[in-house]
């Protein structure tokens, strides 16, 4: 840090420079309906119950559109419809399946701007990442899927390997589309079919999706859409032919769910909660750092299971660290989620709001110092200012909770034992980041942080050919890569 | 005179008080409570013998032994985990007599039981030497679409509690433990609980195979209730439990949900597919592994 910046607070004082002008991404060409129904069987029917709920954008609170609520017996026909699609799905040439999945990946890529920003408009996401990281990634996944159809004799090194049936899969709000991709790319090139339950704030890409599937003649059933909140879900879940069940949310219900499936036969892989700890050596990047835990923490809003929530700092460079990160979160653009210069969008929810700030409250109370990033919020829609609590110790709440939001709590440590002690000290194992300039400890760091995904130098990477998924209370099985085909499939021997 | 009983020159057998392994040391029950084990056979040296009885906290103590044990074990090297569990089938090998005696006396048939130890003995040898080759077959380089080297390697998951079908007490017990074993797991283990005593001598032979102390504990008691003590236990990682009878099955992955443990059940057939070719492999392995995928960029 320089003696200029001390003076003046921050290295980035340059007045009205940082102004950037409006750069709205057009929205007007992407045609919303008012109303959407739910996906059987390859056509959009309305839901047995007649009921329907609204979907708002974060960001403006306008209603986009009335969305079907899936009851039980709208979930047993797309079981059903999804049940008799199986059979001939299994019954195709694998390499037809393949081909089928590699003509879906391209349908979407083509239609990806579209799908940006109709995520960005649901979600609140900012319109850079739907359009740089959730739509290229979505696509990846089932470019990438497709080609394992035809090769799955070579997945499973040799043993005997046979497709589940009807996978029911449940996902969450924050990565809307990017976890439908995740869930069905595997399920379909494993020789599945899908029900997939989007979850209620954010059903709308998903249901583009299903019309995707729709123009390039996916066989009908093979992917089915039911909309609707936590009762839909459960149907689903329970539902006595669904054999496989994925789901992707917060512990608390993944809990229910293994509970409510237990003794059931059905495979389950759960993608649960995380309290990620991101370690800084003395010796890291420290600028390299500073750009990995913004990036860890308010990508999304930090509303990334994986997100690097609790950043551990050795001692003697914590000052210095924590400086350089207050600087930078100054910079930190927060507004319009369809401004291509924005870098932080709205809260999902309300109700996720209130989440947020109650967190941020027991971190004032238990005598955590908060700092928020002076930057000025939109009148309308769900906002909260980037934040970061310093003198944060384990047991506060901050440290153990997941916030599912952009709050940062930082701890200080003095040795590579006490980081580890301090970084495992959690219920959650689903990732962890160490920064270091020495190769050798940061594998020491990786071999001993407990969790399923650890990145050294970098954070919030994700990949198709690159498993992910937890292991403690962040739940269990992968996804991605060679790994997350084990979730689709009974292997014997 | 023909009653060996009364026959004044005859020796009176010395039986054996059958206890707990646990942290490499023969232990009773800390309840005192024991239950007992009733034989159709005659055997040399009693009718009747009393197995200790574990309780909850026989179990918890077991479980913070084999977590002290973890971090030695899964650091030892790969070869040398497989020279450990060599050792065991080299010490089954040894202890055959007595092991067949207790397959005989648990209800077996003699030919049964040469069968049940020719196959536990072959198990130790097949997982032995897959000790430092499930990481090749399991592993993965990662080409991501960016500069980064990124792999994928299995690490072993802590505790892997294990409870033995009550048939096949040898075989059944040695089926589960082994696979999360081998890869570096450590196991509180509950025996067959009609059919205690050749799980309990399995401990008397880990003792002299080389396997530190705490890396296999081995308790015996009623195993419906040890069995969701250990799922809900949130130090045990994992657990794997057989049980004839659905309930039970249910209710342990029903408390195993408390801690988002993985748990996987095994119904009556089990046991009795134990000698078919699915009965091990590399997927008995992969089970009690996490994949852990590591990021690094690559730069100048």
């Amino acid at each position: 840090m320089t003696e200029a910046s001390k003076t003046t607070g921050s290295l980035f004082e340059f007045g009205s420079k940082w102004d950037y002008a409006p750069a709205p991404e057009a929205r007007d060409w992407v045609k919303l309906q008012s109303r959407y129904e739910l996906f059987i069987g390859g056509k959009f029917v309305a839901p047995h119950s007649g009921r329907y709920f609204q979907t708002v954008s974060p960001s403006t609170e306008e209603v986009l559109a009335e969305v079907a609520e899936a009851d039980e017996a709208d979930v047993d026909a797309a079981v059903a419809a999804a049940e008799e699609a199986q059979r001939a799905w299994v019954a195709l040439r694998p390499s037809e399946r393949a081909k089928y999945m590699f003509r879906l990946a391209r349908a979407v890529q083509e239609r990806s701007r579209e799908l940006a920003i109709l995520e960005s408009l649901d979600g609140g996401k900012p319109i850079k990442e739907s359009r740089d990281v959730d739509l290229p990634l979505v696509c990846a996944h089932l470019f990438y899927h497709a080609g394992w159809a035809d090769k799955l004799d070579l997945a499973f090194q040799g043993r005997a390997w046979r497709p589940l049936g009807v996978a029911g899969q449940i996902i969450p709000w924050n990565f809307p589309l990017l976890m439908a991709a995740w869930k069905i790319a595997p399920a379909l090139a494993c020789g599945n079919a899908v029900v997939l339950k989007p979850a209620e704030t954010t059903p709308l890409t998903a249901l583009h999706l299903a019309r995707i599937c729709q123009e390039i003649e996916l066989p009908p059933g093979l992917v089915n859409i039911v909309t609707g909140a936590g009762t839909t879900g459960a149907a689903l879940a329970s539902h006595a032919r669904v054999k496989k069940v994925a789901f992707t949310g917060s512990t608390d219900v993944g809990r229910k769910i293994q509970s409510a499936i237990a003794g059931s036969g059905k495979k389950l892989t759960l993608e649960l909660g995380g309290k990620a700890a991101n370690v800084v050596f003395g010796d890291a990047a420290l600028d390299q750092a500073v750009e990995g835990i913004i990036g860890g923490i308010f990508f999304n809003q930090g509303h990334v299971c994986c997100a690097g929530s609790r950043l551990l700092v050795e001692e003697s460079v914590a000052e210095e660290l924590i400086a350089k990160l207050k600087d930078r979160m100054r910079t930190l653009r927060v507004g319009d989620p369809l401004d291509k210069n924005t870098d932080v969008g709205a809260i999902n929810s309300k109700a996720q709001l209130e989440t947020i700030r109650g967190l941020v409250r027991s971190g004032e109370e238990e005598g955590a110092e908060r700092w928020s990033a002076p930057c000025e919020l939109p009148g309308k829609g769900f906002w909260f200012s980037p934040t970061i609590f310093t003198g944060v110790t384990n047991t506060h709440r901050i440290a153990r909770e997941e916030i599912f939001g952009p709050v940062l709590s930082v701890l200080t440590f003095r040795t590579a034992e006490e980081a580890v002690e301090k970084a495992n000290n959690t219920m959650y194992g689903l990732s962890a980041g160490v920064w270091t300039s020495k190769g050798s400890k940061s594998f020491w760091m990786a071999q001993r942080l407990r969790a399923g995904v650890v990145w050294a130098n970098t954070f919030n990477k994700f990949d198709p050919t690159a498993p992910f998924g937890g292991i403690k209370e962040s739940g269990f099985g992968r996804e991605g890569g060679r790994h997350g085909l084990n979730a689709y499939v009974e292997i014997e021997g | 005179m023909s009653d060996a009983h009364h026959d004044a020159q005859a020796r009176l057998g010395v039986a054996k008080t059958y206890k707990f392994y646990v942290g490499g040391a023969f232990i009773r029950p800390e309840s005192g409570r024991t239950y007992p084990v009733t034989s159709t056979i005659d055997s040399a040296d009693a009718h009747h013998v009393n197995a200790p009885r574990a309780s909850r906290k026989d179990l918890r103590e077991a479980v913070r032994t084999a977590a002290g044990a973890w971090k030695g074990w899964a650091e030892r090297t790969a070869t040398n985990r497989g020279q450990i569990v060599y050792r065991i089938a080299e010490m089954l090998e040894a202890r055959r007599g007595e092991l067949h005696t207790q397959l005989v006396r648990a209800g077996a048939t003699a030919a049964d039981a040469e069968i049940e130890i020719d196959t536990s003995i072959d198990r130790c040898v097949y997982y032995a030497g897959f000790s430092d080759k499930f990481q090749a077959l399991l592993s993965s380089s990662n080409p991501t679409g960016g500069p980064h080297f990124v792999f994928t390697v299995p690490e072993s998951m802590g505790v892997v509690a294990v409870v033995a079908p009550e048939e096949a007490p040898l075989l059944g017990l040695l089926s589960m433990l082994l696979p999360a074993l081998v890869s570096g797991n450590v196991v509180v283990a509950v025996t067959s609980e009609c059919r205690p005593l050749p799980g309990l001598v399995l401990g008397e032979i880990l003792a002299t195979s080389d396997v530190p102390a705490g890396v296999v504990n081995i308790v015996s008691g009623v195993s419906a209730e040890l069995a969701g003590e250990l799922a809900k236990h949130r130090e045990v990682a994992a657990l794997h439990a057989a049980s004839a009878e659905a309930s039970v099955r249910a209710e342990v992955e029903r408390l195993g949900a408390g801690s988002i443990k993985r748990v996987r059940t095994e119904g009556a057939a089990f046991a009795g597919e134990l000698g078919s070719a699915g009965s091990q492999g590399l997927s008995h392995i992969e089970r009690w592994l996490e994949p852990k995928t590591i990021w690094h960029p690559v730069a100048i």
